[in-house]
């Protein structure tokens, strides 16, 4: 048998189409990865074509052998590494501090009472009003940068753990109280329970801060870091390293916050239903 | 299980404090339920229903006059008296049988003993298979399963029922009345039912207790002698019906006034 089975040119190109098609929105990365391709094939060649001017805006290649050589020499990681340290030292202590005045004050209505007004007033206060004064007292030193992570996480994970501990709901209080459980039972079993969520989201709210502060000290008031790298190359007229350090900070917080929402999920499932309804539930 | 106690109601009055003048919510209600009874109470919203059931429960103590349980007055919350809501309020971030297990956190009770007990109440609301699931996954009448077992796992002498069945669809609802009378048969405690549902009330009932609204006040009690399984086309079945939409329309002649 030697029969050749004759294809229509039409329809092959029509299922390589569809083909094409099927894969690209089926597979949800290539959606997400293409935009972000599209715009590095654009910049790569306007910049090839001479459009824009490297000392402004360098190419994406030349940021890539940018980013390769500081890899390489190890001088980004250890620059990285310095601020996640900072960040570690200043979020334990910030973070640490909102979670547990928070609960004191979401628990005790008496110490509610005696801090609304100091924390009324301290709170409209930005971030970085604090800091002559804090370069003042303590020089521009690691416990700067330390105090100032500090107060820009200290925020977030207060008014969320306060939020979480007081807006239980009063039905599931009132389950507890016909079960005749006590405060520390109704405490742990039901108050903590129902306020983990927002917790939660303050504890991540407060590490995109920290992240935020922790670069913008290091570019007021530093000599080593992610954000005295940006400085630095700046100075140096080198923008292609300005550029690496700008993108690496863009990865390291998609990581953390990758990160949280993993230890989120896993940790919080009750709360994942509501989560992914809304993700389904989405207008097309 | 703990012996059963009559509950005694004595010239109980509760008023509540409003920002235009005191609302008395019962006035005089006298009432005695036996050991074992199953009593419903009906009524317009707003005739102090609910609020009976949560002096009953001890969820609110600020009343004059007396309820007592056998010879103990109440003065509080306690699981000799369990509670369902309308509403089943599970606590979502625990499942079924994490839910039902909560009742018994200060049971004396080893580990074995209390999931015994859960299973055993797991069995009773028909839920088998279900323990594990969390309260989004399981349906409205699935949850309020769930609600009755946490309700009834400390074997209380009262069970105190608000509305159970009135967030669900007509079909589950009449299944549930089912389901209840069951379960109410095998645990034989003294259930206080709570509904707007005339025909719910006279179903379940021995005894149909019609309140009349503002002040709530008792207008009749209505003894259902049908005996169980009840049909509900039936002549005696449609003549306490009759009886109670009576008592529960002389109260408002407005409604009167639209009947003729």
């Amino acid at each position: 048998m030697n029969t050749i089975k004759s294809y229509n040119p039409r329809a092959i190109i029509f299922w390589i189409v569809a083909l094409a098609h099927k894969t690209i929105l089926n597979k949800l990365w290539l959606i997400k990865v293409l935009p972000p391709l599209l715009l590095i094939i654009a910049w790569e060649t306007a910049s090839q074509l001479g459009y824009l001017k490297p000392l402004i805006l360098p190419a994406p290649s030349a940021i890539l052998k940018a980013a390769y050589y500081q890899l390489k020499s190890g001088e980004l990681i250890h620059h990285i590494g310095i601020s996640l340290y900072r960040i570690t030292k200043g979020y334990a202590v910030g973070a640490g501090l909102g979670l547990l005045l928070g609960l004191l004050i979401g628990i005790f209505k008496r110490f509610d009472q005696a801090t609304t007004l100091l924390l009324e007033f301290l709170r409209p206060i930005p971030l970085f009003a604090w800091l002559p004064l804090i370069i003042l007292w303590l020089g521009i030193s690691e416990t700067t940068k330390t105090t100032i992570i500090a107060i820009g996480c200290f925020w977030p994970v207060l008014l969320n753990v306060i939020a979480g501990v007081k807006t239980v709901d009063k039905k599931y209080l009132e389950v507890a109280l016909i079960l005749e459980k006590n405060r520390y039972q109704t405490l742990t079993k039901v108050v903590l329970p129902s306020a983990l969520p927002s917790i939660f989201t303050g504890l991540r709210i407060g590490m995109g801060m920290a992240w935020g502060a922790v670069v913008a000290a290091e570019v007021i008031a530093s000599t080593s870091g992610i954000g005295f790298l940006l400085m630095y190359s700046r100075e140096m007229w080198q923008p292609d390293i300005t550029f690496v350090g700008t993108f690496a900070i863009g990865i390291i917080g998609l990581i953390i916050e990758r990160i949280f929402n993993f230890i989120e999920d896993h940790l919080i499932k009750w709360n994942k239903s509501n989560k992914s309804s809304n993700r389904k539930g989405r207008l097309k | 299980m703990e012996t059963l106690e009559t509950l005694f109601i004595e010239n109980l009055n509760k008023t509540y404090k409003a920002e235009n003048g005191d609302v008395q919510a019962l006035k005089n209600v006298n009432l005695t339920i036996k050991p074992g009874e199953f009593v419903t109470f009906v009524g317009a919203s707003g005739c102090g229903k609910s609020t009976l059931l949560r002096l009953i429960a001890g969820l609110e103590i600020d009343f004059s006059g007396d309820i007592k349980l056998g010879e103990n007055r109440i003065k509080g919350p306690s699981i000799n008296r369990g509670m369902v809501f309308q509403e089943a309020r599970l606590f979502p971030w625990l499942t079924a049988e994490e839910n039902i297990a909560f009742g018994l956190v200060n049971e004396k009770l080893s580990p074995q003993e209390k999931k015994k007990i859960v299973d055993e109440h797991i069995e009773l609301v028909s839920l088998s298979g279900f323990a594990k699931s969390y309260p989004h996954q399981l349906s409205g009448g699935m949850q309020q399963r769930v609600s009755i077992a946490r309700a009834l796992v400390n074997y209380p002498k009262i069970l105190l029922l608000d509305e159970p069945f009135g967030a669900l669809d007509a079909l589950t609802r009449l299944q549930m009345q089912q389901e209840f009378l069951r379960i109410w048969e095998t645990e034989k405690t003294t259930v206080l039912l709570v509904t707007h549902d005339v025909d719910e009330a006279i179903y379940l009932a021995d005894r149909v207790v019609v309140l009349s609204s503002r002040p709530g006040t008792i207008s009749k009690i209505i003894n259902v002698n049908v005996s169980r399984p009840r049909d509900r086309s039936s002549e005696a079945f449609s003549e306490i019906k009759r009886e109670i939409y009576k008592v529960i329309f002389k109260d408002d002649s407005q409604l009167l006034d639209y009947y003729i």
